[in-house]
């Protein structure tokens, strides 16, 4: 399942990105990869499209919103946390 | 140079369902927005708005016109009827030639599209009523003041999202001032707040759950309004021969595009519209006391506009007052610029400031006078109103006190 979902997530990233999955690491921030305030939002739609659940994230205050986005490994996790908990896995 | 006055106002929001009773709530800072009541409310997430509400169209309109009239056509009908009632105009001959109407709407029937979506896609019907295209279309509002008011001359819709009344009424006051028209009809009109126009606003993230608190650090986006104001732009020469009551002159007005980003404001496309506004008013920058901001709540657009703002006044920046009424009224997309006028109108003739309400902890980013909370009087001469749109297409108007 981690493994899935971290791979799930990259892919996303990286087709926002533009890059092969390989060349999303862990430790990139979506500015490191080039991803502006309006592909975050299209990422985010993709997640919650990819793996059904509801992502709280509000633009005006990306540092207070429970979801990390921090990084790429944040990003996942934040997934990971949001799958457990919506969907009881 | 031709010069061109404001000779009527009209309007209705969630302030109010006519100008003096949305000039109180603006005086006392009142919030008119609330929770929403409409179809499938419990499957959105943002469920506050500045809605109309007590509204009774059956009481206003019979049943063949409302089988015409989408609600913001409704909202333009009510809002012209009071400003051109006031007035003293009536339309015949050469001055309806030389009169038309240009108002502002970023989404037009939006209800309609959404009801008759949800007879052919969810219902699965294969008719809808005659009427849709009639009823939907964007320059609907502005026909029908035409038809009702027999204005002949100039006239055309506006769609440019959050800027659409002020390129509307900068469209009209160039049409009067070049001299294509005597009298234009102006504003705008929005009715976004159904299941479908506010379900598409969620999706992109800017959308305050609580409250819109403009200029304040805690500001977490923008809440959507609905609603109408409508005003009679005149030739001045042509209001003071029949000696119109004047609320105050259309001194100037700039329109640029940034082109740059769809979404993304910009300091320097604000501040260069900005100071052609005043360019073409021939004003100086400490001729403004007042500006009606953009102010979204959003935490871009706010400390954009305020970079912005004192960028094109410097040192001026901090004298003069700037607030945001959309804390109050909310944010009508396409009409709001119009129901943003009337605040600059009491402001010029009334001597008072509409303030930012909502306003809890300062921004080092919006370090500018925001009226915060509560109404201030002051003499104002001249002031302006910003509307920044998506799509980086920005529109400001200038007045001035009544000549």
């Amino acid at each position: 399942m981690t493994d899935s979902v971290k791979d799930k997530v990259i892919a996303i990233i990286a087709e926002q990105a533009v890059l092969e999955p390989g060349d999303v690491t862990p430790e990139a921030t979506l500015s490191d990869l080039g991803i502006d305030s309006l592909g975050l939002v299209e990422s985010i739609f993709a997640i919650e499209e990819a793996f059904d659940i509801q992502v709280p994230f509000n633009a005006n205050e990306p540092d207070q919103s429970e979801f990390d986005i921090s990084s790429v490994a944040a990003i996942i996790a934040a997934v990971e946390g949001l799958v457990a908990a919506q969907k009881g896995a | 140079m031709r010069r061109v006055v404001i000779t009527g106002q009209g309007t209705i929001n969630a302030l109010g369902q006519d100008v003096p009773a949305t000039l109180e709530a603006m005086r006392e800072g009142r919030c008119g927005i609330t929770d929403l009541e409409l179809r499938d409310v419990d499957r959105l997430s943002i469920k506050i708005g500045g809605q109309v509400k007590g509204y009774d169209p059956e009481a206003l309109f019979n049943r063949q016109q409302i089988a015409l009239y989408d609600r913001f056509t409704q909202f333009t009908l009510i809002a012209a009827r009071q400003a051109l009632d006031g007035c003293g105009l009536s339309f015949a001959g050469e001055l309806a030639a030389r009169s038309g109407v240009v108002l502002g709407t970023a989404g037009g029937g939006v209800n309609t599209w959404d009801e008759n979506y949800r007879t052919v896609y969810e219902e699965g019907k294969n008719r809808v009523h005659p009427f849709v295209v009639p009823k939907l279309m964007n320059n609907a509002a502005a026909s029908h003041v035409s038809m009702e008011w027999n204005l002949k001359g100039p006239s055309f819709s506006v769609a440019t999202a959050c800027a659409s009344s002020n390129h509307a009424m900068g469209l009209a006051f160039q049409l009067i001032r070049g001299g294509a028209a005597d009298v234009m009809v102006t504003g705008g009109s929005e009715a976004m707040l159904s299941f479908g126009g506010i379900k598409a606003w969620e999706g992109l993230r800017v959308m305050s759950k609580d409250a819109c608190r403009p200029f304040s650090a805690n500001r977490n986006g923008m809440v959507q309004g609905e609603g109408a104001a409508v005003f009679v732009f005149e030739e001045y020469e042509h209001a003071r021969k029949r000696g119109a009551q004047i609320l105050a002159e259309v001194v100037g007005f700039a329109m640029t595009s940034d082109a740059a980003d769809i979404v993304m404001p910009s300091k320097q496309g604000a501040a260069r519209t900005i100071a052609g506004a005043l360019r073409d008013a021939k004003l100086n920058p400490s001729d403004v006391c007042y500006i009606n901001a953009h102010g979204t709540g959003t935490a871009a657009n706010d400390k954009v506009e305020c970079a912005a703002v004192a960028d094109a006044f410097g040192h001026h920046a901090d004298n003069l007052m700037i607030s945001s009424t959309k804390s109050m009224h909310g944010h009508l997309i396409g009409g709001t610029g119009a129901v943003e006028l009337l605040a600059c109108i009491m402001a010029l003739r009334d001597g008072i400031i509409a303030p930012t309400i909502g306003y809890e902890e300062p921004d080092p980013e919006c370090a500018l006078d925001v009226v915060p909370n509560v109404a201030r009087e002051a003499q104002v001469e001249a002031c302006l109103s910003n509307a920044f749109a998506f799509g980086g297409f920005n529109a400001v108007l200038a007045l001035r006190r009544a000549p």
